[in-house]
């Protein structure tokens, strides 16, 4: 499960967290310096060259839900550290310091509220929370989910970003990829809508898992979407990988992904399959 | 770090090498017993104390037996059938029909190959998208045709090429577990070697896991973890070790069932014995499932991962 860019990008996202004082925002991707409130304005996209800003679970969730309004749950679940699993620093310890950092969600936070008027569940991935990876308490929360959405007859949407499943938790990360998976076999047997939106980066045991099972899989443009990580790939091949090789543009092309969306037009178009898978009318009913 | 089971196997080694060359050169039958049971209390010892890594490499024995050596101990009339009937055929992972203990069932494993040729067509076990397709195409038949399924588990993990991305490895994987965990026939599962991980795990959603007593089943490969955690492939021992890789462990987690006991100095020592020794569980656990109701079998396995996973509330 590639997520060997967790070391490095969470400390980008805390700058990131650190520096709306600031007024100008240099862009990840094309370097250029921006107006930090024209970047908030669009989204948290670049304007100059649409880059698309890494968001945290709840500006995701800001942009989804209609007001800005959700309600969240099952915000009380923190990893039990089962293993008791130490590297070069104790999986305790580093948990305490993004609980501190980032938030006590660990990496999803689930929420429900009206997307365009229609009553929906949300998870949304917090990639600045160990890289977004998927343990005991990711799987949980978004079984969770998966039972309440059953349950109300809601639709689900998971909006994934993530290195994959979480070493630190060895063999109970990956039995979160089956538990999320068959959750979400009763949501697709009770005909209910699931809707996978995959943004940058979505790789190993989470893509090998719900974010491929969608009813719809939609991407942001550019997202980094894979199973194995590119350096994997490289290594094993011995080969350089082509340009754009596993972006979200290259998973389209290869029948993976059903569409890009750009952030401004998500919701929007969100509503509008929903409405259709759903039954309902054109207009919001609200 | 050796990667060589030979180099904490060398008592055993030294002590066949001897009772070889007595039997060759007919000493004493009584110090041919003495030798024997000097193996067995040799053997007993090391495998009785291996580390994680150390059952990592037992694991990955060059000798150890593979799927087709458990099949064709087991079952009777084992005919393959190739294909996903999309793309291609993937050796890394073999299917077919096959009758155990006189009743039809469907099997799916992981192949490995012996040789260098057999390791290449195998692709050293590791499947590319075609293999869990055509693994989910006879688990579909097997439900369609009412019979229970057998999936042996033996892979480093899922093939990280760059053909296997394109074809959708990730979408592959993920369609199996969904696919699995709503099966209305019995699903039992053997990891007999290397669990490595999702390409594993897509035929591992059973509702009997179980486990040979040296093999090892992780999220990711002890080097892969050492590689990141550690940045150092060479601190695999220690990844093996902080992991919880061994059935043991497993149990101890209750991701399996039960661990299935390995013949004296392991599985690759006595292939055909390490089959005798797994056959009661399976004979077992078939027994039980069979007494479910169709409906009540994914409504089981769904209560059984549910519970996966350890948290805290608050």
């Amino acid at each position: 499960m590639a997520w060997f860019r967790k070391e490095k990008k969470p400390k980008e996202a805390v700058e990131k967290v650190a520096i709306p004082e600031g007024l100008w925002v240099k862009c990840d991707d094309c370097k250029e310096i921006v107006y930090r409130k024209e970047v908030e304005q669009n989204f948290n996209v670049c304007p100059k060259c649409n880059y698309h800003f890494r968001l945290t679970a709840r500006e995701r969730f800001e942009i989804l839900f209609d007001d800005g309004k959700y309600k969240e749950f099952a915000g009380d679940i923190r990893s039990g550290d089962p293993l008791e699993f130490r590297d070069t620093k104790r999986y305790r310890d580093r948990l305490k310091v993004y609980e501190l950092r980032v938030g006590k969600g660990d990496a999803v936070l689930c929420a429900e509220g009206k997307l365009d008027g229609i009553s929906v569940v949300v998870c949304a991935m917090e990639y600045a929370f160990m890289g977004g990876s998927m343990g005991s308490v990711v799987g949980e929360k978004i079984t969770i989910a998966a039972e309440r959405a059953l349950e109300k007859k809601e639709p689900l949407l998971i909006v994934s970003t993530s290195g994959g499943a979480r070493m630190q938790e060895g063999i109970l990360s990956l039995m979160q990829m089956a538990k999320i998976s068959a959750a979400l076999a009763r949501l697709a047997e009770a005909r209910l809508p699931y809707v996978s939106i995959l943004t940058d980066p979505t790789t190993g045991g989470v893509t090998a898992s719900y974010a491929m099972l969608g009813d719809l899989n939609i991407a942001e443009p550019k997202a980094l979407i894979g199973f194995a990580g590119p350096r994997v790939i490289e290594q094993t091949i011995r080969q350089t990988l082509p340009e754009g090789f596993q972006r979200a543009e290259f998973l389209v092309e290869h029948g993976m992904v059903d569409l890009i969306t750009p952030r401004s037009e998500m919701k929007p178009a969100l509503a509008r399959f929903l409405r259709m898978f759903t039954g309902k009318k054109r207009e919001a009913a609200s | 770090m050796s990667l060589d089971p030979a180099q904490f196997e060398e008592p055993i080694n030294q002590l066949r090498r001897q009772i070889e060359e007595a039997t060759a050169a007919e000493k004493d039958p009584a110090q041919l017993v003495a030798l024997q049971a000097e193996l067995t209390k040799v053997a007993d010892e090391i495998f009785g104390n291996l580390t994680p890594w150390q059952k990592t490499l037992v694991a990955r024995h060059p000798q150890r037996p593979y799927t087709l050596d458990f099949i064709s101990y087991l079952f009777e009339e084992w005919t393959e059938i190739h294909g996903d009937r999309k793309f291609s055929d993937d050796p890394a992972i073999v299917a077919g029909f096959a009758r155990f203990r006189g009743a039809p069932c469907a099997i799916i494993g992981h192949q490995k190959g012996r040789n260098t040729k057999e390791k290449i067509y195998r692709n050293f076990g590791q499947p590319r998208p075609e293999g869990f397709r055509k693994a989910l195409r006879v688990m579909k038949l097997a439900e369609k045709f009412n019979l229970p399924i057998f999936t042996f588990i033996d892979t480093q993990g899922a093939y990280p090429g760059l053909g296997a991305e394109e074809r959708g490895q990730a979408e592959a994987i993920a369609v199996n577990l969904r696919e699995m965990a709503m099966l209305s026939v019995p699903v039992i599962v053997i990891v007999i070697g290397e669990g490595g991980s999702g390409g594993a795990l897509a035929l591992g959603v059973g509702d009997r896991v179980f486990m040979l007593e040296h093999a090892v089943y992780s999220v990711i490969s002890p080097e892969g973890c050492a590689a990141i955690l550690w940045k150092n492939p060479s601190a695999a021992a220690e990844a093996a070790a902080a992991m919880r890789i061994t059935a043991i462990d497993l149990k101890r987690l209750n991701i399996i069932d039960d661990i299935v006991p390995e013949p004296n100095g392991g599985a690759h020592a006595d292939p055909a014995r390490a089959a005798e020794l797994l056959a009661p569980y399976l004979e077992k656990a078939l027994k039980e499932l069979q007494k479910l109701k169709p409906a009540a079998l994914p409504e089981e396995r769904y209560k059984k991962f549910r519970k996966m996973g350890v948290f805290e509330k608050g």
